[in-house]
């Protein structure tokens, strides 16, 4: 099959293993473009997509309309700090708005879980979440599998931990379901405060031991603190947090193994990680990001290219 | 389901060493020339091609596979997008003479597709087109090949279905068969 059982990308949760394969076999074919000296095809020269960022973004939104552009897509921007939203707009009057400019395709980024579920539901273009609050990052957990399998040849049977912030991570549940689906065995690490009730429902290992964690897994997902997203303390420092959950070259070299460092960025250089490990060989975080640009390729040409 | 045999594994034997003596006649010693393989069916007979002038004339022309999926201009027109195949071109075609190889030309929106993925890769001098089969008079645009197996008439209720070896087929053998 060429076609995505969904029309829109709302989340990991709706979609199949078989969707997931296809995206990465068609972002093989777009990565292979973007090695092209001329790095731009046709394919979706008709189609308008709307970016509509009410979150900050700065990877996945570039990311998003750098992907558009080398699909010679028309696209148009939109961030609610400077827009109507400020005076009072609701989300469907704005994105109706929109879409009376004759769009076919939403790319939304929106503080509430749940926003793009809401807009699919009420609107007819084509709708991919770029990040819904704490809910869900989809194209973020495709990119991080297909660097995974890029990496290591396939993602099943793989080892991977999810270390940090898990609370407050739509990247930590995305790449649950996704790597799941794909046959990979999950773990998540952090401080206790950081980790959900209930994820071991989710299927996934526990773990509160960072290094024991390294010592477990093949591929470490490093995640962000979300300050901004924290209501309450949920521990006593960031310097506490770097000395119990941080990730320096001695521990990695402890091992005995080579392992697999990625990070959905953006990095607090000293917090999550340090310098040596970000940029050290085990790291695949800048390939993560050139991925990004095909994995999204892929996506917005499989939603359009379906009647 | 009718089907008519067009050629046999020997007929198209003598038109694949045809191709070689044209191509070694009209591009001398290769030098300046590439071979690209249409996907999905070029590549099989570009194989054939490349393995042939190597026993014929002793060279190596340098080869690829161009897919021009993505180039289409039936996109959205189509229930669902078509699958991509690999593009494996491991050299620029600027200033190169560019041969183009597939099995059957039938609209010709197809090669003007492959033209326009082919641009990614340089400025080519020349382009040439060599097909196994050429459908007369069904041609959307005004695509003609350089070098033709057989011309064949078909109605539009017709397909020409291409049987290799190297697909599992017991001989080569192209037909026209009724669509179902």
């Amino acid at each position: 099959m060429s076609q995505l059982s969904t029309r829109h990308l709302l989340g990991i949760k709706d979609i199949s293993e078989n969707d997931i394969q296809l995206i990465f076999e068609t972002a093989d074919n777009f990565k292979d473009v973007l090695n092209r000296p001329i790095k731009k095809v046709p394919s979706l020269r008709d189609i308008t997509i709307a970016n509509i960022f009410f979150e900050n973004s700065t990877r996945t939104r570039l990311s998003f309309e750098l992907a558009e552009k080398r699909l010679s897509a028309d696209v148009i921007n939109f961030s609610s700090s400077n827009s109507s939203v400020k005076k009072g707009e609701t989300l469907i009057d704005t994105v109706n708005n929109i879409l009376s400019m004759k769009v076919d395709m939403v790319v939304m980024r929106h503080a509430s879980p749940g926003a793009p579920h809401f807009l699919s539901k009420n609107i007819q273009a084509n709708v991919v979440n770029a990040g819904d609050g704490t809910h869900e990052h989809p194209t973020q957990a495709l990119l991080d599998a297909f660097s995974i399998r890029e990496k290591l040849g396939d993602v099943a049977g793989k080892k991977v931990a999810i270390i940090g912030d898990i609370l407050h991570s739509r990247v930590a549940l995305s790449n649950i379901f996704c790597l799941q689906k794909l046959g990979a065995e999950v773990m998540v690490c952090g401080p206790i405060t950081l980790l959900p009730k209930h994820i071991d429902s989710l299927g996934v290992k526990v773990e509160y031991d960072v290094q024991k964690a390294l010592e477990w897994c093949d591929v470490a997902n490093v995640l962000r603190i979300q300050l901004e997203r924290q209501q309450i303390k949920y521990f006593p420092s960031l310097r506490e947090y770097s000395l119990y959950f941080g990730i320096n070259k001695k521990m990695l070299d402890r091992l005995g193994k080579k392992i697999v460092i990625m990070h959905p960025g953006p990095i607090n250089r000293g917090v999550e990680m340090n310098s040596d490990v970000a940029d050290g060989e085990h790291s695949i975080i800048l390939q993560q990001v050139e991925n990004g640009v095909a994995i999204r390729m892929a996506v917005l040409y499989l939603l359009a290219g379906a009647k | 389901m009718q089907k008519r045999l067009v050629l046999d594994q020997q007929q198209i034997a003598i038109i694949l060493k045809r191709f070689c003596h044209q191509l070694i006649e009209n591009h001398d010693t290769f030098e300046n020339t590439v071979l690209l393989g249409l996907q999905p069916r070029g590549p099989i007979v570009l194989d054939k091609i490349v393995r042939l002038l190597e026993e014929i004339a002793g060279v190596k022309v340098p080869f690829g596979y161009l897919d021009a999926t993505f180039h289409r201009d039936d996109f959205r027109r189509r229930d669902f997008p078509l699958k991509a195949n690999e593009t494996k071109i491991d050299f620029l075609i600027e200033g190169k003479k560019v041969v183009l190889i597939d099995d059957v030309l039938y609209k010709g929106r197809s090669v003007r597709a492959a033209l326009d993925a082919m641009i990614a890769f340089g400025r080519p001098q020349k382009v040439e087109l060599m097909i196994l089969i050429d459908r007369k008079y069904t041609r959307d645009y005004p695509i003609m090949p350089d070098y033709c197996g057989v011309k064949v008439n078909t109605l539009e209720s017709q397909y020409v279905s291409v049987e290799w070896v190297e697909k599992g087929f017991e001989k080569d053998a192209i037909w026209i068969t009724e669509k179902a």
